[in-house]
């Protein structure tokens, strides 16, 4: 069982193809790489939703499909929920 | 892989449609009435009401005039009925759409009125209609088909399976030889760079960069505030979709992992050979379609996320998703479920299998989803207001 896909084995970011609850150890895999990270999900995240990988500080870079998708706006936590909240786009 | 072939029509000029449509062609706004009229009258004809077609000039003339031949030109197109207010554009039309060899006739209502002119023009199409009935499917290949993709409503998933499943069609039916084209100029920002990347040659690149640069000035001379209100829209957002860059990859996963695209087209304007082309479109569902059924494409793929329901009266739309809430939600939109590559339980390789079979079986006359639900948007792009 997974709970989240990641596109490149360079992702910072996965995308939860369940509906994640706060608390549980999650599953991915990487789509089109080897890697199979597990982490404790801290918030809910709906499916479709991204799920952090890692601690991010405001001013870093977020990526998914190995490609910059943006910077962060606030700090994240590993297992937190990624979303507009927290991250933003760098063209306008 | 083997060439895979499909009962199609093949057209006076050698092209290989998929449907056989008598269209009935309103030239401008105040002849949808007539048009309607003869349709109601001539059955198994199509009219196809519009907004415009009055006073337009310039650049947004000559764009009407190419979408409203290629329209009636289109391969899946049988025979075509135009009728407009007066006579010159209608035979401006008329002309374009001969060069096809196809049967077409024009009408004008000036000096005849509405109910004159529906009399004559209804005979011509009953003769059109019994014509094009008697036309056998023949056996025709797969790379002589003319694909067009683009998705809509999109959000994770489409960026993880179905955009990815198109893009697997999209390698597999290049390099049989057929031909397809993207667009979408608006959504591709924050991975034009990955486009241009995908052209074959330098030109090509620097063509597209153009394109994209003259869309990008007009959005930042027209906006009024941040635009991550709009880009990505309250649906992506609602799907997952963080950031413009985040929409386009996924949107760029239509384009295949190999295939590279030999040229850049105007709106509506058809491709002069075989290979994948961009087309400068609007990223808006109806709009797009409509210009790409009027470019000659015969079937187009339409990954969604969230749902998008759009379907065009000339060329058949295919729709594919890979959110399951959507799947089972609207299920009667969709024509081919992929989410079991969320689940891990297919490869995108294997959904490519799925949906080349789904495009065989719509060429083949199985009606899309959007078909037999009456899905028939046909909306002209309008470059700016007239005179």
């Amino acid at each position: 069982m997974i709970e989240f896909l990641m596109h490149d084995d360079k992702d910072t970011v996965g995308v939860a193809v369940v509906d994640i609850k706060a608390g549980k150890q999650v599953n991915g895999r990487s789509l089109h790489g080897k890697a199979k990270p597990r982490l404790k999900a801290l918030m809910d995240i709906p499916l479709g939703h991204k799920i952090a990988l890692q601690a991010f500080a405001p001013g870093d870079t977020v990526i998914k499909y190995g490609n910059d998708i943006g910077k962060v706006v606030a700090p994240i936590k590993k297992g937190e929920h990624v979303h507009v909240h927290n991250v933003k786009t760098k063209r306008w | 892989m083997k060439t895979p072939t499909f009962k199609g029509y093949r057209r006076e000029n050698g092209r290989v449609g998929i449907r056989n449509h008598v269209v009935i062609l309103p030239v401008d706004d105040i002849s949808n009435a007539a048009c309607e009229a003869v349709a109601n009258n001539i059955k198994g004809t199509l009219a196809l009401p519009h907004a415009y077609g009055r006073l337009q000039f310039g650049e947004d003339l000559e764009l009407f005039f190419r979408t409203m031949i290629g329209t009636g030109a289109n391969p899946n197109v049988a025979a075509c009925v135009v009728i407009g207010i007066e006579p010159g554009w209608t035979q401006r039309i008329v002309d374009g759409i001969a060069k096809t060899g196809k049967p077409v006739a024009g009408f004008s209502i000036e000096r005849h009125g509405d109910l004159q002119t529906i009399e004559t023009a209804s005979r011509v199409a009953k003769q059109f209609v019994q014509s094009a009935s008697e036309l056998q499917r023949e056996n025709c290949r797969l790379n002589e088909l003319y694909i067009s993709v683009k998705c809509g409503e999109s959000d994770t998933t489409t960026g993880l399976g179905s955009c990815p499943t198109v893009g697997n069609v999209i390698d597999k039916t290049v390099a049989m030889g057929a031909t397809a084209s993207f667009g979408e100029t608006s959504e591709l920002t924050g991975g034009e760079h990955i486009v241009k990347a995908k052209a074959a040659n330098a030109k090509v690149a620097e063509e597209f960069m153009k394109i994209w640069n003259d869309y990008t000035d007009l959005i930042m001379k027209e906006k009024t505030d941040d635009l991550s209100e709009s880009q990505p829209t309250k649906g992506n957002i609602r799907g997952g979709l963080t950031t413009i860059e985040e929409k386009a990859m996924g949107n760029i996963e239509k384009l295949g992992k190999k295939t590279k695209f030999v040229g850049c087209l105007k709106p509506a304007e058809a491709p002069s050979g075989k290979g994948l082309w961009f087309m400068d479109t609007s990223s808006a569902a109806a709009e797009a379609v409509t210009l790409w059924a009027a470019s000659g494409a015969v079937v187009h793929l339409f990954p969604t996320g969230q749902g998008n329901i759009i379907g065009n009266p000339i060329e058949p739309v295919i729709k594919l998703s890979a959110n399951p809430l959507t799947c089972s939600t609207m299920s009667e939109h969709i024509d081919l479920d992929c989410s079991a590559i969320l689940r891990g339980e297919t490869s995108v390789d294997e959904a490519g299998d799925e949906l080349l079979d789904v495009i065989l079986r719509t060429a083949n006359g199985r009606l899309t989803a959007a078909e037999a639900l009456g899905h028939r948007e046909f909306v002209l792009t309008k470059l700016y207001r007239s005179a």
